[in-house]
């Protein structure tokens, strides 16, 4: 999908994975200060985003399964993942990470959800 | 039974403007909310984060916000009913609604407006295979009475400040705890932290790190809990599984009322906020229509324009003369 395609030379490519296990192979641009969390919402897969990207609600648990070396996880970001379920060693918040030149070729699994 | 003009359902900030808005029409409201406190997902949520969008404050914090709004309707006296759930809703002889919570409380009004937020908080279950079936048969998601627990074998689950002041808590009555934690650190209060780490030092409770809850045992009651850590998966003989991980607003019984639900939000016409069931308004973010936003200072406005539908509703033949409040004043009532 093309979010913005007039730009598309700052765009990168993520695929995220839905909870039936489909893959969604997504174009994103970098410079609109997006996360993967808006991104999955933005391409209408259920992410719920309950609090708008804080880090407040773990409804964007999300595996992140290709082998990028992403930022690690604030306070704030594992307090949260505290409070999620099947929480692995490659859990992070959808939220928490940024999409930036560094993260193409992304690839990340939503959690399950309660 | 408890009897009032328009019943509240949800003292987020919505429902608790409305109040206001309600009062200078002299219409008296009473609010019901599962949680214990007011403010909904400002006092739930995010009480110590600034917001920017409420016009005339360039920042204030959410939990200032709800103090504030809580003094703005105090001279309309309104009524609460903290920490119960409103989960039936019938007709009575005069034709008002009469609602019903989870604690048997009885509440009856001409009006009924909806201001349910996201849903009602509710304890985040673990999703683990036949969680359901234990549900009262060993498994509780909050502490009512520690006594229950007396002598017996408890797992406790989370790290969060409820998970280690019950560990606390709960030291002292039950046979054996069990915390069983997802990282080595915890986020709670460093007071709390502490204590629990005396306690796992001492050998009064066992602390398991680096560990889930993954399974469960029993035949109609909970015998086991199996807990993966990095090194092995093992069956924890429990009594009881008292997994603690925070709240997360859930549709409830809003949706068995009869109204027009879509994706989780309630359908309803814009002049005046109404649901297609006669009587039943929805405002803030439980309500839907072209356009939706769900921000704070848009319930406001909701809840507003409800009020004065609710008005013509309950007094049909009453006029109904608008006035500022630069005008008016605040009436406080008796
Ligand atoms: C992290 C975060 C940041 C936000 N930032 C902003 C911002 O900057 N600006 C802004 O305008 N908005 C913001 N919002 C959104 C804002 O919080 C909501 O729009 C607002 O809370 C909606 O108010 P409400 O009264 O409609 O519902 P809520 O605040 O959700 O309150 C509804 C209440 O109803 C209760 N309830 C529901 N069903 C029942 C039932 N059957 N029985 C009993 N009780 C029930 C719930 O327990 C809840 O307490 C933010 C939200 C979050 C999560
Ligand atoms: S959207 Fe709430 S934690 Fe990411």
């Amino acid at each position: 999908m093309h979010l913005n395609s007039l730009m598309e030379d700052t765009n990168i490519t993520i695929t995220i994975i839905d909870r039936e296990d489909v893959s969604h192979e997504i174009e994103v641009p970098t410079d609109m200060n997006l996360n993967v969390m808006e991104t999955a919402k933005a391409s209408d897969l259920p992410v719920e985003g309950t609090c708008g990207g804080m880090a407040l609600c773990a409804s964007c648990h999300c595996y992140v399964t290709s082998s990028h070396e992403l930022p690690q996880a604030s306070d704030d970001e594992e307090d949260m993942l505290d409070q999620a379920f099947f929480v692995e060693s490659n859990s992070r918040l959808g939220c928490q990470i940024k999409i930036t030149q560094e993260v193409d070729g992304l690839v990340v699994k939503l959690a399950p959800v309660d | 039974m408890i009897k009032t003009d328009i019943l509240i359902i949800g003292a987020g900030p919505v429902g608790l403007f409305t109040v206001f808005e309600a009062g200078l029409l002299k219409l008296k409201c009473h609010l019901i909310d599962v949680l214990p406190q007011v403010g909904g997902q400002l006092s739930e949520i995010y009480p110590k984060k600034p917001i920017y969008d409420i016009p005339g404050y360039p920042s204030v914090l959410a939990g200032d916000l709800v103090d504030n709004l809580m003094e703005q309707i105090a001279p309309f006296k309104p009524g609460f009913t903290l920490g119960e759930k409103a989960s039936e809703i019938t007709k009575n002889a005069e034709g008002n609604f009469q609602l019903t919570t989870d604690k048997g409380t009885t509440i009856v009004a001409p009006v009924i407006a909806i201001a349910g937020g996201l849903g009602c908080f509710t304890p985040r279950k673990p999703p683990i295979e036949s969680i359901d079936k234990y549900e009262d048969n060993g498994i509780d998601y909050m502490v009512r009475d520690p006594e229950k627990y007396r002598d017996k074998e408890i797992l406790i689950a989370g790290g969060g400040d409820s998970a280690l002041d019950w560990t606390i808590e709960l030291a002292d009555v039950a046979k054996k705890i069990t915390l069983v934690h997802r990282r080595n650190s915890f986020r709670g209060a460093l007071d709390s932290v502490d204590k629990v780490m005396a306690l796992a030092q001492s050998g009064k409770i066992d602390l398991v790190t680096e560990a889930q809850a993954i399974g469960l045992k029993g035949d109609d009651k909970l015998t086991h809990v199996t807990v993966k850590t990095k090194e092995a998966t093992n069956d924890l003989s429990v009594d009881y599984f008292i997994p603690l991980f925070g709240l997360t607003p859930k549709l409830g019984p809003i949706a068995e009322w009869g109204l027009n639900i879509t994706k989780g939000s309630i359908e309803v016409d814009t002049t005046d906020y109404s649901t297609n069931v006669d009587g039943i308004y929805a405002i803030g973010d439980i309500n839907s229509y072209p356009g939706k936003l769900k921000l704070i200072l848009c319930g406001f406005h909701e809840g507003t324009l409800m009020v004065q539908s609710a008005f013509k509703r309950i007094y049909p033949d009453q006029k109904l003369s608008f006035k500022y409040t630069t005008v008016s004043g605040v009436n406080a009532f008796e």
